[in-house]
């Protein structure tokens, strides 16, 4: 296979790229799509997206998720919403504007091409979504309303209450379950994808367990699209569903495609803080709340007092301090460093001092409690829900939790990886955050591939292929089949005295204090000592219980082994990365201020990493990023 | 807290079930139900025992997958609160807490609380969509829709799917659930083309699945983790009706 990194990205002015380009895509004709077999892993926005249009075509679908139903994908908690540009606001949006905002939020790693598509599909992702009845907020005239989200100075955003995820995974599902009506699509629920296989270079099909009888099965197809979600969880506490996982993208790796910047990912700044051991997850606060909440920690670390018994002149509120234009609403990545920084002074709030307050008080007097309430009722309920605090009288207190990942397998142009055949969409992928995403554009990404560039790339790369059998009754299924019963019965056989989550825990906690919010060369190289010793440990120490029918052990079993892979090489891409950028921030790269310092001269590229059959050895490959649409600069939002 | 659960196991669909008593001591108040059921599964796991199954998976209260029955009560004792939400503070140290799947025909037990909806995506592929390809839609905001019909037909579609509707109900009866999908869709503009086919589609696909049928007991209302109102109901059965008037068949 050659490992030759070429984005395929047309030539040709920015804005006009992606139009020329379609036209001259190649197509598969209306009566020829039936004969063509493709397998889609993944029903969240990106997967029941793409399942859905590809099956309203006419090919022939299987989709495949792990959840029992395709609604449940994790796509289904997004709370805040999905950006467009519209310019309804008459606000001086535009495409330009959307792509430029995107790509300087990803301080400028990622591909300009993939990024302008974006931007330039966004409207009609908002089109497809309200034909389809997503019921989206509307102002009084029954047109779409927009708010502005995630300190960006247009309002753009489209939500619906606090669960525009939802409301568009059902959108999506919807139509999924049209086709499915409609005999076009196959649904797998409660069936986890466990290998690609790969033949003469060429994915062929994929081999999946069932999840309630446990039988293993092949699946061939003309092509596979892994829209298999992000892979937060790899710090086990995060704002993830707990079963998100890396299996997939990560056993695709193993088989030669190629992992793109996987250090690169995105701790988002208002969750609610951990509050004991047995946490089993993070709770995001919508990024919404800085709107009108004001973050602050006491000047001093041996300040005991309770919130309302702080004086002003007590109080630092570090953001607004440091930050005077953008305040509270400076970008993800940067309001995280800095909770994490007065924490670390030992400023936290809370019994555990692991948080910093986000306070309401200012706005609550200034709009009135029902302004608040009408605008954040939902989240305030969540809140006391889940802490037994009321946030309309106590401040709600905050801390950074692991949440998006922007690494993922390397795709061109075209959204295939390096392997001929396979392509990936939604947040598997790498392709449009580069070291930081901004709010609302996750939501985006996955409806832009699913709907409107993936139909079009893959029908191109079919073309050719028609009248190609695909069948399992090869050797490559028989092999690959072998080898994951194989893996299964070794974790089903293991005799050790440590519980999956154990081990989760102890990883999460490595990759989160190495490779989190601040990374340093002595760090990442103590994570990359810890990180095998403790993976050997689990292959050896492990206690599974059960049989191999439905059995939710080893379910995590086979996950957070990946996971244990994977974060040794999101480790090894840190160390390897010696600038800071976006959510990558390396101590060792930092301006006087102690902001994250890029160094564009050696690291303006996607660092794409190959399998090498050693874990600690993978091969790097640079995908050198040119811009011609924009300057880099030095983000500053001071 | 210590605690005493007795939680239903059963092996397989076909297998015959029971309650088992467990006790788990060391939980705080500030964990969530399904954490302090993470601690007694870890704990039959150091034991060598196979943990208990259920299903979970945002524990955000907007998947739907979380669905077990605490107390009687489907998703426990607070009201608006998916299982995955309702945290200890809501139960006294030294309870005995009874939990057990949903109990409905139509949601067969596959292991343990979990159960199989499939059902519910059956209804939704009888007709619960608009049909519209992929890149024929129109500009999004020549189709205006008033604000007080957007925000009634939010209320329908916030449902999660989860079936604590169906195991509330002592009849096991979906009404709630259909009624609120078809609610939605036949509120928009952009649903009316279809409006009495997917009435119809719905409807009967539901009454051909294992349901019970509705007596308005208005349990379902009571459960309900979005505070999806009955009236939904009422507005389904009218809707079912007048297309029927007009001869509509299932497609
Ligand atoms: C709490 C929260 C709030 C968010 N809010 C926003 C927001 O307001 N705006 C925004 O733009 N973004 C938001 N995001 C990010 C956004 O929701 C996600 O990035 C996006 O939904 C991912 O979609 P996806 O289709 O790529 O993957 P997912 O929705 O994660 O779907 C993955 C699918 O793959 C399946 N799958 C995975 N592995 C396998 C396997 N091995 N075999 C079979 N099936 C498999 C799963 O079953 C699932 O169906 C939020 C994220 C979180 C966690
Ligand atoms: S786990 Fe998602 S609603 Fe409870």
């Amino acid at each position: 296979m050659t490992q030759s990194l070429n984005s395929q990205v047309p030539s040709g002015p920015l804005e006009t790229k992606w139009l020329n380009y379609r036209d001259h895509l190649k197509l598969v004709a209306p009566n020829n799509r039936r004969k063509f077999e493709i397998l889609v892993v993944g029903s969240g926005l990106a997967g029941a997206s793409a399942a859905a249009t590809l099956g309203e075509a006419g090919y022939n679908v299987k989709c495949f998720c792990f959840q029992d139903s395709p609604r449940r994908a994790h796509s289904i908690s997004a709370q805040g919403g999905i950006n467009a540009a519209k310019n309804y606001r008459n606000d001086g949006d535009s495409t330009f504007r959307l792509f430029y905002d995107t790509i300087k939020g990803g301080d400028f790693r990622s591909r300009e091409a993939n990024v302008y598509r974006l931007a330039e599909v966004s409207n009609e992702i908002i089109d497809q979504a309200v034909a389809q009845g997503v019921p989206f907020a509307r102002e009084y005239g029954g047109l779409l309303d927009n708010r502005s989200f995630g300190g960006a100075q247009v309002a753009r955003t489209f939500y619906a209450r606090g669960q525009t995820g939802q409301q568009l995974l059902l959108g999506a599902y919807q139509a999924l379950s049209r086709q499915i009506a409609a005999g076009t699509v196959k649904m797998f629920p409660r069936t986890e994808m466990l290998d690609v296989v790969v033949d003469e270079g060429r994915a062929r099909g994929i081999v999946t367990r069932d999840l309630v009888t446990g039988a293993v099965e092949s699946h061939a197809g003309h092509a596979v699209v892994l829209a298999t979600g992000g892979y937060s969880n790899v710090y086990y506490l995060s704002t993830n569903a707990m079963a998100c996982n890396a299996t997939a993208i990560w056993r695709a790796h193993r088989r030669g495609a190629m992992l793109a910047n996987p250090c690169f990912t995105q701790i988002h700044p208002t969750c609610i803080p951990q509050s004991g051991e047995n946490q089993s997850k993070l709770t995001l606060m919508s990024e919404s709340l800085r709107n009108d909440g004001r973050i602050w920690v006491p000047t001093s670390a041996d300040d005991t007092r309770a919130a309302r018994d702080i004086p002003e002149s007590d109080r630092d509120y570090y953001l607004e301090r440091r930050y005077p234009s953008f305040g509270n609403l400076v970008p993800r990545d940067v309001a995280s460093r800095n909770a994490k920084s007065v924490v670390d002074e030992g400023r936290g709030v809370g019994a555990l001092k692991n948080g910093v307050y986000l306070d309401f008080a200012d706005a609550i007097g200034r709009l009135g409690r029902d302004a608040i309430e009408e605008k954040y009722g939902n989240l305030f309920e969540m809140y006391e829900r889940i802490t037994g605090e009321n946030p309309y009288g106590v401040p709600m207190r905050i801390y950074p939790a692991p949440h998006y990942t922007m690494g993922g397998l390397w795709v061109d142009y075209n959204m295939m990886s390096n392997v001929d055949g396979l392509f990936v969409i939604g947040e598997a992928n790498f392709s449009d955050h580069g070291a930081n995403r901004l709010g609302a554009s996750a939501l985006m990404q996955g409806l832009a591939d699913g709907y409107f560039v993936l139909p079009y790339t893959l029908a191109s790369y079919l073309a050719p292929h028609l009248g190609e059998r695909v069948a399992t009754d090869t050797e490559p299924f028989r092999k690959t089949e072998a080898e994951v019963s194989g893996l299964i019965r070794g974790f089903l056989d293991s005799k050790g005295k440590r519980t999956v989550d154990s081990f989760h825990r102890e990883l999460g906690h490595i990759v989160r204090d190495e490779c989190g919010m601040s990374r340093s060369e002595p760090g990442l190289k103590k994570a990359l000592e810890k990180i095998p010793a403790l993976r050997e440990e689990f292959h050896e120490n492990l206690n599974l219980s059960g049989g191999d029918g439905l059995n939710l052990s080893l379910e995590r079993a086979g996950r957070v082994a990946d996971f244990f892979e994977l974060a040794e090489l999101m480790c090894i891409d840190a160390l390897d990365r010696r600038e800071s950028c976006g959510g990558h921030f390396r101590e060792e790269s930092q301006t006087q201020e102690g902001e994250a310092k890029r160094d564009d001269e050696n690291f303006t590229h996607v660092s794409a990493w190959e399998y090498t059959g050693n874990l600690s050895e993978p091969k790097l490959h640079k995908e050198a990023l040119d811009f011609e649409a924009v300057q880099l600069t030095q983000r500053s939002y001071k | 807290m210590k605690l005493t659960l007795q939680v239903w196991r059963q092996e397989r669909a076909d297998a015959p079930g029971s309650l088992q008593t467990y006790v788990v001591d060391d939980i705080s108040p500030d964990e969530s139900f399904l954490e302090m059921l993470d601690v007694l599964n870890e704990r039959l796991e150091e034991k060598g025992e196979r943990p208990i199954a259920f299903d979970h998976d945002c524990r955000e209260g907007i998947c739907g997958a979380c669905s077990m029955m605490v107390n009687g009560q489907a998703h426990g004792p607070r009201t608006r609160t998916t299982t995955c939400q309702l945290h200890m503070r809501e139960f006294d140290d030294g309870d005995v807490i009874l939990i057990e799947p949903w109990r409905a025909t139509a949601f067969p037990v596959i292991q343990d609380l979990m159960v199989d909806r499939f059902a519910f995506d059956r209804i939704i592929q009888a007709g619960g969509y608009i049909s519209v390809n992929t890149g024929s839609a129109p500009e999004a905001n020549l189709m205006m829709v008033p604000k007080d019909d957007a925000d009634l037909a939010f209320d329908g579609a916030t449902c999660i799917g989860c079936g604590a509707c169906v195991a509330q109900c002592p009849n096991t009866a979906a009404q709630l659930y259909t009624a609120a999908k078809i609610g939605h869709l036949n509120l928009y503009p952009q649903g009316q083309p279809e409006r009495d086919e997917r009435t119809v589609g719905m409807v009967e696909q539901m009454e051909s699945e294992l349901f019970g049928s509705c007596s308005n007991f208005r349990e379902c209302e009571a459960v309900c983790p979005k505070g999806i109102s009955i009236d939904w109901i009422a507005r389904m059965n009218r809707d079912y009706l007048k297309a029927k008037l007009k001869g509509v068949n299932r497609r």
